[in-house]
């Protein structure tokens, strides 16, 4: 279909915002197609989220107009959008830990019998959402004890009970691995065969040319242009986004040394993890494959001392350790950076110096921090990953995802790690700092650092790992190197049919 | 309510409206206009107001809760809630009193009793921090429990009866000046230096935010919750022993029945008061210092002007809402 024939369905005219004294939106025009998947992308902190906050009503406009149908219309609050069918999946997750998963996704429009809840038209709901998304999350599980994905499908599920004509999707896709993507876009065509238009932020150029008809680029605060996909290659996309051509997302791999830098054996959790050995030479990156719920995060958590484990032994540079505490893993050179950011990896309230040196505080304090030094320091890492924030002393909730993603990286940098595990280490993070962050890792493992890399993005395991592993259902499914790591190995071995299927050491 | 929003953003947000601002505005220092605003009106209402002796007695009345206050500021901060504190300054009280009659004249049983009222507080504030993080169990529930049993176990002791110091000096402790200021005070000023160092210049201080912010993050960062919660409590019991042998001293005796009475509530209001959340993660020293003395001011005026003292409790509650009501409006 091409635009000629798409009614407009929403337009934006002028849509300014400022945060206390500080625009972040400087009046966007556009024109939004009924029945149109429309991809948003922007460097982090370009105002995308925020572009979208104004339409689903969570922030309030500084200036300008939103016409619905022609209408001139004004979303005061989610209620409001709600009412004229706009539903929106946020970036960060908003679900109530304490709650099972059909009590959020009916939460605050609970179905009832009479005045009494009908918890089993909710349940039932609930599962056939769920059945649509293709997981096997039970609708009773606690939210608290779900992984970032689940969580993630919790909120696509939750957007789609009510049936918006406006969905929007802020980056639903950086936790999720391809099964569940492919998933997704599948019901994503349906939903746009219905005539439901869609809004879809995603740093994930190639998803973007997939899925979306057109295309919304912004850069700091303003509207850069609107096109058709099918006009821009994804080279087209990271130029206009950055302002700048961009080449050589990924360094030269460097050549690892022959010490081993970590060694696990045999570690187990009932009924979780079964016997994982690996191990990661110096200067090496090794990759960590697998589908949601493959025991990736587990056996990092594990050995990290995050996690009791049942059974495993762990050399760490040659010499058997054992860690009980995370606090021993950190002193013994190793960093965790989690998959979950909101929920494991920021203080929300503290600001920039505050978190990044949270770990390493000890080495700003004798007996009292110096406070100085840590500003210092966060200074040095806001330039280094080119962290976009309102000041050093803004708290972390006021941060772009992306952003707070590079304070979290600059976190576990800050205690002078050798021993690297990054768990999904480019959520959310655009295109440009993505290179970044990837030739950081080179020049680390230049100076011999061992990296290990959980990544649901193929690309970023097949463009840096020297080494990948494949888990599936808590074990390793496969180990391939050098020209074996491509999309259809990883692929085989995580779907558990892997040609070279092999018992574990 | 959000996962987001009651993990970080509840703790301090200083501006109403869905557009949060992460600006320096007057909520940062709404305690601070307020005690202005209070000091001003009761200039102008009552000329007794300003006179030295009239402070000085305010601030000395403000002393012992404030004391207290400031421990507690730490709890609530990590997260916790302490309402043992009123039965756990009885209770030592009384402990200490007999240790000293029992310990006999002079100055040295003073020093070795007010050791161990900081080290009885101490334990009380340990058993407190035990059941919470050991036992699990809330603390709102877990000091309910202690406060009765404290209170219990004190008038057991004392078989109810008013203890009374026999030593001569014990008095001076609580009676005396320095720079024409009472001694609790010193202490309450010289322990609000103390934990304002503690709380925003020392790594402890900044797990014990970081555990009332977000647990969970807190442990991915290698603190131990557990121990941080722990500590806060013990932090409390200490400044509880201090200010039972300033009030024991004062009086040179305790009853068993009604010392400290009703002190967790003039505690946990000063903290509030303070501008300190009670969903934990953010607080400050200062806030609760000037969240005494609101109180203490308040209260000292109503006397001042001869307003009935059943009214008091009025106002203080009301006083209580309004900053409940401004800290939710910030945090929204
Ligand atoms: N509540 C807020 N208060 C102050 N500044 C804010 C607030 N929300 C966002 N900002 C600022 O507005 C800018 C745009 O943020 P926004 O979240 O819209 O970025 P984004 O394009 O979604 O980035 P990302 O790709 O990292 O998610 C950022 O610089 C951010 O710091
Ligand atoms: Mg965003």
């Amino acid at each position: 279909m091409t635009s000629a024939q798409r009614p407009t369905l929403l337009r934006l005219e002028n849509i300014r915002k400022s945060f206390s004294g500080v625009t972040v939106l400087h009046g966007i025009n556009a024109e939004i197609e009924q029945g149109e998947v429309l991809g948003i992308l922007g460097e982090n902190g370009a105002g995308k989220s925020t572009l979208l906050k104004i339409v689903s009503g969570i922030y309030s406009l500084s200036d300008g107009a939103l016409h619905i149908d022609g209408e001139p219309v004004t979303i005061g609050s989610p209620g409001d959008a709600k009412r004229l069918g706009i539903a929106m999946i946020p970036q960060e997750f908003n679900l109530i830990a304490s709650l099972n998963v059909f009590e959020n996704i009916f939460l605050g429009h609970e179905l009832k019998r009479g005045s009494l809840l009908d918890k089993a038209a909710m349940r039932q709901r609930t599962h056939d959402l769920l059945q649509l998304l293709e997981t096997e999350l039970d609708p009773d599980s606690l939210v608290e004890d779900l992984s970032v994905a689940e969580k993630q499908m919790v909120e696509i599920a939750k957007a789609l009970v009510h049936d918006a004509r406006i969905l929007i999707m802020d980056e639903p896709t950086t936790v999720l691995t391809k099964k569940e993507v492919e998933v997704l876009f599948a019901l994503i065509a349906k939903l746009k065969a219905q005539g439901v238009t869609i809004l879809f932020i995603s740093h994930k150029l190639k998803e973007v040319k997939q899925l979306c008809d057109r295309l919304m680029i912004l850069r700091d605060g303003q509207l850069v242009s609107m096109d058709e996909v099918a006009h821009l290659s994804e080279h087209d996309m990271a130029t206009k986004m950055v302002g700048r051509e961009l080449n050589q997302i990924f360094p030269e791999r460097s050549q690892p040394l022959d010490e081993w830098a970590l060694e696990v054996s045999g570690l187990s959790i009932r009924s979780q993890l079964h016997d994982i050995s690996f191990g990661v030479r110096k200067g090496e990156v090794l990759g960590f494959a697998g589908l949601v719920g493959s025991g990736r995060t587990e056996t990092m958590e594990a050995l990290m001392g995050l996690r009791r484990s049942d059974s495993g032994q762990v050399k760490v540079f040659g010499k058997p350790v054992k860690i009980r505490k995370l606090r021993q893993a950190v002193e013994l050179g190793l960093a965790y950076l989690s998959e979950d950011r909101q929920g494991a990896g920021l203080v929300m309230n503290f600001d920039l110096p505050e978190n990044i040196s949270l770990i390493s505080l000890k080495r700003y304090s004798r007996g009292l921090i110096n406070h100085q030094q840590t500003r210092k320091q966060a200074q040095d890492y806001v330039q280094r990953f080119s962290i976009k924030a309102p000041s050093l002393s803004s708290e972390l909730q006021y941060l772009s995802g992306g952003n707070q993603q590079k304070v979290y990286l600059s976190k576990w940098m800050d205690t002078d790690p050798k021993i690297l595990i990054l768990d999904e280490p480019t959520r959310g993070v655009d295109v440009n700092t993505k290179k970044d962050i990837y030739h950081f890792i080179q020049s680390l493992t230049e100076q011999g650092m061992a990296v290990i890399v959980i990544s649901s993005e193929m690309e970023e395991l097949i463009g840096l790992a020297h080494r990948v592993m494949v888990m599936r259902e808590g074990r390793l499914q496969g180990e391939l190197s050098d020209e074996q790591i491509n999309e259809q190995q990883i692929m085989l071995l995580a779907a558990g049919l892997g040609p070279q299927q092999r018992e574990t050491a | 309510m959000s996962d987001a929003i009651k993990k970080g953003a509840l703790a301090t947000r200083f501006f109403s409206g869905s557009n949060a601002k992460p600006k320096f505005t007057i909520g940062n220092y709404a305690p601070l206009i307020a005690l202005i605003i209070l000091v001003v009106i009761s200039a102008l209402a009552s000329e007794h107001f300003l006179m030295p002796r009239n402070i000085t007695n305010v601030l000395r009345q403000v002393s012992y809760t404030g004391i207290i206050a400031l421990g507690m500021t730490f709890v609530i901060i990590a997260g916790g809630i302490d309402l043992s504190v009123g039965s756990g300054l009885a209770l030592v009280g009384v402990l200490v009193i007999m240790l000293l009659n029992y310990l006999g004249d002079g100055w040295l049983a003073v020093s070795v009793a007010i050791g161990a009222a900081a080290a009885l507080g101490a334990m009380s504030g340990a058993i407190n921090g035990a059941l919470t993080t050991k036992g699990k169990i809330a603390p709102f529930v877990a000091t309910l429990a202690t406060m009765s049993i404290f209170r219990s176990l004190t008038l057991y002791i004392s078989d109810a009866g008013e203890m009374v110091s026999q030593n001569s000096v014990y008095s001076k402790v609580g009676t005396g000046y320095f720079l024409d200021l009472p001694v609790p005070v010193w202490l309450f000023l010289g322990l609000a230096a103390l934990g304002h160092m503690l709380l925003r210049h020392t790594a402890f201080g900044r797990h014990v935010c970081a555990v009332g912010s977000n647990p969970k993050v807190a442990s991915y960062s290698a603190i131990n919750v557990q121990r941080i919660i722990f500590s806060t409590f013990v932090i409390l019991g200490v400044t509880v022993g201090l200010s039972a042998v300033m009030l024991s001293s004062r009086l040179n005796s305790v009853s068993p029945g009604d010392a400290g009475m009703f002190y967790e509530l003039d505690a946990i209001a000063a903290v509030v008061i303070g501008g300190t959340s009670l969903n934990g993660g953010k607080g400050t020293i200062w806030g609760t210092v000037i969240g005494a003395v609101i109180l203490g001011i308040i209260n000292n005026m109503l006397n001042l002007m001869g307003v009935s003292p059943y009214l008091q409790g009025t106002v203080k509650g009301l006083v209580i809402l309004i900053a409940v009501l401004m800290q939710y409006k910030r945090e929204r």
